[in-house]
């Protein structure tokens, strides 16, 4: 199984959302993050004094899926979130040890 | 039933003939009638606008909270709460009786502490015209609350507010205004003009706040040691925005309810605040726009501000073109003083030294150089040794008031405390318990910028300026 890290542009999120779905991954978690590479922030000004935003929101999406859809997940993010511009993002694959349903007390790739 | 008619018309002719033998009203007889409702109509009028301005306690509670962090906005809500509410009982008791007292030396006022003027079934005007008054002490001890936030102690703040309105304040206003009640002041015995309070309330009010600011020293992170301001942004803009509109919709009580009299002068006065507020606002923006290429919200915020205390001292005796004119200067010395004190590493998280002392000086220069009736050397003498004795009379005091709280129990807080927050170390609270209030990507990364009581020399800071 491997975990599925992805660090996407805010705007994009749903587009990838139902992208996913279309290739039958059904349950992902997201978080709001900050982050920054090569997209750098930007100027602003508060009451006369100016700084610099380095930290630009983002969205970190994490799937779980077994390895055999590993590859699929990757392709269709890839598609969907890419932009074209510096700061689509990046995308961390992450090996997974175990996975428990919490309700039923499954485990393994029949808990995902 | 037919004789109903008949009983119905012989009663109305009755009564007719029983009121035929009166007079015509003429106002002579009236009179006593007459000034009984144009005095319920001062009542009435004094006592709206005091709600009005007591109003203006949320718009400065909203601004306050807008322009500083989350982790301080449960203490801007205490120190806002507690200054109206101390303020009240302190000028109850003591404030009162020295602004408006019967004053021999023209210095102080002797008489009416605890509103001992008042008797049951006594002239109750002494109680509208004290709630009216109470507002505008709270107003004063208000606005140093901003210039003081996010680093001091609860305590000793709530021990400035007692004594700026049992003392700091009246006093001055007896100078000023003691003669409005059973009082007289040497100030306005010189013809000292200031309506609504430009000098007695707001400069009072910024000098007070110059002062703790002072000595208080800037948040940590502020200045860097290289000379550049870093920004502590506001946590909430839209809250500061409402709060200057609260503000501005509480002026037209604290101008046009000074008159205290519900007469036509009113008109004037509301037309006069309105067009300085905005035009304040206009070139605040205006002026914010050339100095860092974009318009900057919290300047043109404070810019109408400024533009209201600007026309607070000479509402009610400038022209509306004069306010337009006031406002509008009050507009861009806003603006350049927020700049001046950062660059002298003077932090007022919210602007109030520049919007009420400042301001409020020129807004008294203002009331005698577009006076109605012509203006003088004379006149812009005394408006000048007012200004000049408000600076030396609040700022000395405020100064000696703090030094001493300090020496006492501390007048910051430490730098953890800071550092984590006064809702938490000083309030056990948390204004946004369901939200996440760390914000880590702005400028400032903590640690501070070295000892935070050094006295810093004027610094040519790194400051936006495009001119």
């Amino acid at each position: 199984m491997k975990n599925i890290v992805a660090v996407i542009k805010p705007f994009k999120v749903d587009e990838v959302k139902d992208a996913l779905a279309s290739i039958n991954v059904n349950g992902m978690t997201i978080s709001e993050v900050k982050g920054f590479g090569r997209q750098k922030g930007h100027k602003e000004v508060y009451r006369g004094a100016e700084y610099q935003t380095d930290f630009v929101p983002k969205v970190e999406l994490r799937i779980c899926v077994d390895d055999s859809q590993a590859q699929a997940v990757v392709e269709t993010i890839v598609e969907t979130a890419k932009t074209g511009k510096i700061g689509d993002g990046k995308i961390f694959i992450l090996p997974v040890e175990e996975v428990v349903r919490i309700r039923t007390g499954e485990t393994g790739v029949s808990a995902l | 039933m037919k004789y109903i008619p008949m009983i119905l018309i012989s009663i109305i002719c009755s009564l007719s003939a029983a009121w035929a033998g009166d007079e015509t009203p003429t106002v002579l007889t009236n009179k006593d009638a007459i000034g009984l409702v144009q005095s319920h109509a001062d009542y009435v009028w004094t006592l709206v606008c005091a709600v009005l301005v007591f109003f203006m306690q949320a718009g400065f509670a909203m601004v306050e909270a807008g322009f500083t962090r989350a982790k301080n906005a449960v203490n801007i809500m205490m120190k806002n709460l507690m200054d109206f509410s101390m303020g009240t009982i302190s000028f109850w008791a003591i404030g009162f009786g020295l602004m408006f007292g019967v004053s021999k030396t023209g210095f102080i006022g002797t008489t009416g502490f605890f509103l001992s003027d008042f008797e049951l079934g006594g002239d109750p005007w002494v109680l509208a015209f004290w709630m009216f008054q109470v507002v505008f002490a709270a107003t004063a001890a208000t606005i140093v609350s901003g210039a003081m936030a996010e680093r001091t102690k609860f305590t000793a703040y709530l021990i400035y507010t007692a004594c700026v309105t049992a003392f700091i304040y009246p006093i001055f206003g007896s100078w000023a205004w003691g003669s409005l009640f059973n009082g007289s002041g040497w100030l306005e015995g010189m013809g000292f003009i200031d309506f609504a309070g430009s000098t007695v309330v707001h400069s009072v009010g910024g000098w007070a706040a110059l002062a703790g600011a002072m000595i208080l020293g800037p948040r940590l992170g502020k200045y860097t040691k290289d000379g550049s301001v870093k920004p502590i942004l506001g946590h909430n803009i839209p809250l500061a925005a409402l709060g200057v509109f609260i503000l501005w919709v509480g002026w037209f009580g604290f101008n046009p309810g000074s008159t205290t009299a519900a007469t036509k002068d009113i008109a004037m006065i509301f037309v006069n605040t309105n067009l300085a507020a905005a035009a304040g606002a206009v070139l605040a923006m205006i002026v914010s726009w050339m100095k860092f290429g974009k318009p900057e919200v919290g300047m043109s915020l404070n810019g109408a501000l400024a533009g209201l205390v600007g026309i607070t001292a000479g509402c009610a005796n400038v022209t509306p073109a004069s306010a337009v004119i006031i406002g509008s200067v009050a507009g861009m010395l806003v603006v350049f003083s927020v700049l001046f004190f950062d660059k002298i590493r003077i932090d007022d998280p919210v602007g109030a030294i520049s919007v009420h002392g400042v301001c409020g000086a020129w807004g008294t220069l203002a009331a005698g150089i577009f006076n109605i009736g012509g203006t003088s050397l004379k006149i812009m003498s005394v408006q000048c040794i007012g200004i000049l004795a408000c600076f030396v009379w609040t700022f000395g005091t405020a100064y000696v008031l703090f030094k001493v709280i300090d020496a006492v129990m501390g007048l910051r807080v430490s730098p953890e405390e800071e550092l984590e927050g006064l809702d938490a170390t000083e309030h056990g609270g948390n204004a946004y318990p369901d939200f996440s209030t760390i914000n880590h990507a702005s400028g400032y990364t903590g640690g501070g910028s070295g000892s935070f009581k050094e006295t810093s020399p004027a610094y040519t800071g790194k400051l936006v300026d495009q001119s």
